[in-house]
């Protein structure tokens, strides 16, 4: 058992840091703007968490870490609220996040302030050789919030978050 | 909320969310056998993403009536789904699913536009979050109808043949359900009979630019609780292993 110390939002936003999106093992929800409020209160600790799409299959398991990461702190009862509206963006990624996407090799999404139809058109850069030379191969990927594409500079493939 | 309006919006939410269950296992059904590695990824993710939307609108028929969206889906007969029959037909080729799926996306997209202002609050909550993902299937399935419609004298064969199997179907989708007046009166869901107009706009000048002919056929005005044995079939395999042991936990 590690010591625990008093909970406070702020060691609970900490512990968040570390929660880190299951797909995604680099960046935190925190960073993907997927949880969007901690209130505390009464020996409870609610937090609102908005999915990204509909069908991911790594909600539960993100119910779950949030879950865990803050009872590692104090005895308290976790409550998670599902919020769909407003709905995700892609647009809520941080910017740091923006770069740790780009690191892992997942090119991070241009942001489009809602104007979703826009992003169909735009240019998408290679996060490996930044070549602007690039094709899109399929709009559906490997999970569903990625999309394949092809860089004609440095000849590989590589995926792009997908703005939403 | 009176009773009786209360029973018509758990219809129609049942309704929605079958519908986007039932495509999305006719779907599945292609994962695995996808003409070419990427279109099998594509259509498994259109598929998933259905499946996300039917268990997002089982959830709020939950919160209505207790039933689990698990229950929803796997323990009630085909009786009592509320599915447009355009959904249930098998498979068939590559070119019936795709235009199956485009007409079902530009049906989606007229009627996630008019419901996203229902003032039944957590219906509106939820298709605000579809909006967006189906913005990605409507382009994939757009692109196919054209490029088999105008590609060879074989595609657009079969891309005519789906659509003089499918067109009379489309007619279900616009047909209000029992006592709808109701829920339009209330403002929790639009009248779908006036999406028709705005659905044909879309894909009427699409279907012409992709060389095929709408049929001159009879439509199909069923009520949803009428289902081709084509539900049974469907139901018969998707619902077999849950039901072999109702009380295990997954």
């Amino acid at each position: 058992m590690t010591e625990k110390t008093e909970i406070t939002k702020e060691t609970v936003l900490t512990a968040l840091e570390t929660v880190m999106d299951p797909e995604i093992p680099v960046i935190s929800l925190l960073e993907m703007g997927i949880i969007r409020d901690v209130e505390m209160g009464n020996g409870r600790v609610e937090v609102t968490l908005t999915p990204t799409f509909s069908g991911c299959p790594a909600l539960v398991e993100m119910e779950t870490l949030i879950h865990e990461a803050i009872i590692a702190l104090d005895d308290v009862e976790v409550i998670v609220h599902k919020q769909f509206n407003p709905p995700w963006t892609s647009d809520w990624i941080s910017d740091e996040g923006r770069q740790k996407l780009k690191h892992f090799g997942l090119q991070p999404p241009n942001r489009h302030g809602g104007n979703l139809v826009m992003t169909f058109f735009d240019v998408v850069t290679c996060p490996r050789c930044e070549s602007k030379n690039t094709t899109l191969k399929n709009s559906f990927g490997s999970t569903l919030c990625r999309a394949i594409w092809y860089c004609n500079s440095c000849q590989e493939p590589f995926e792009q978050f997908k703005p939403l | 909320m009176n009773e009786q309006l209360k029973q018509l919006l758990i219809n129609r939410l049942t309704a929605l969310a079958d519908d986007e269950l039932i495509l999305a296992h006719r779907d599945s059904e292609w994962t695995g056998y996808g003409p070419i590695l990427e279109e099998d990824i594509a259509l498994s993710n259109i598929s998933q993403d259905e499946l996300g939307h039917a268990t997002v609108i089982y959830g709020l028929v939950e919160a209505l009536t207790g039933t689990t969206p698990d229950r929803m889906a796997f323990f009630r007969d085909a009786d009592a789904f509320l599915n447009a029959q355009l959904v249930e037909l098998p498979r068939g080729d590559w070119a019936f699913t795709m235009l199956r799926q485009y007409l079902f996306d530009t049906y989606e997209h007229v009627l996630l536009t008019a419901v996203s202002t229902s003032l039944y609050q957590p219906l509106a909550d939820a298709v605000a979050k579809f909006r967006g993902e189906e913005m990605y299937h409507l382009r994939h399935t757009h692109v196919w109808v054209e490029r088999l419609g105008i590609g060879t004298i074989e595609s657009n064969g079969r891309m005519q043949d789906a659509l003089d199997t499918l067109w009379p179907y489309t007619a279900q989708l616009f047909n209000p359900m029992p006592g709808e007046e109701q829920l339009i009166e209330a403002g929790y869901f639009p009248n779908v009979s006036l999406l028709k107009e705005k659905w044909e706009q879309i894909v009427l000048p699409h279907l012409e630019t992709s060389e095929l002919s709408i049929p001159n056929t009879a439509p199909v005005l069923a009520p949803r609780s009428q289902h081709t044995p084509h539900l049974e079939d469907l139901l018969a395999d998707m619902q077999k292993v849950a039901r072999w042991d109702p009380q295990a936990e997954w």
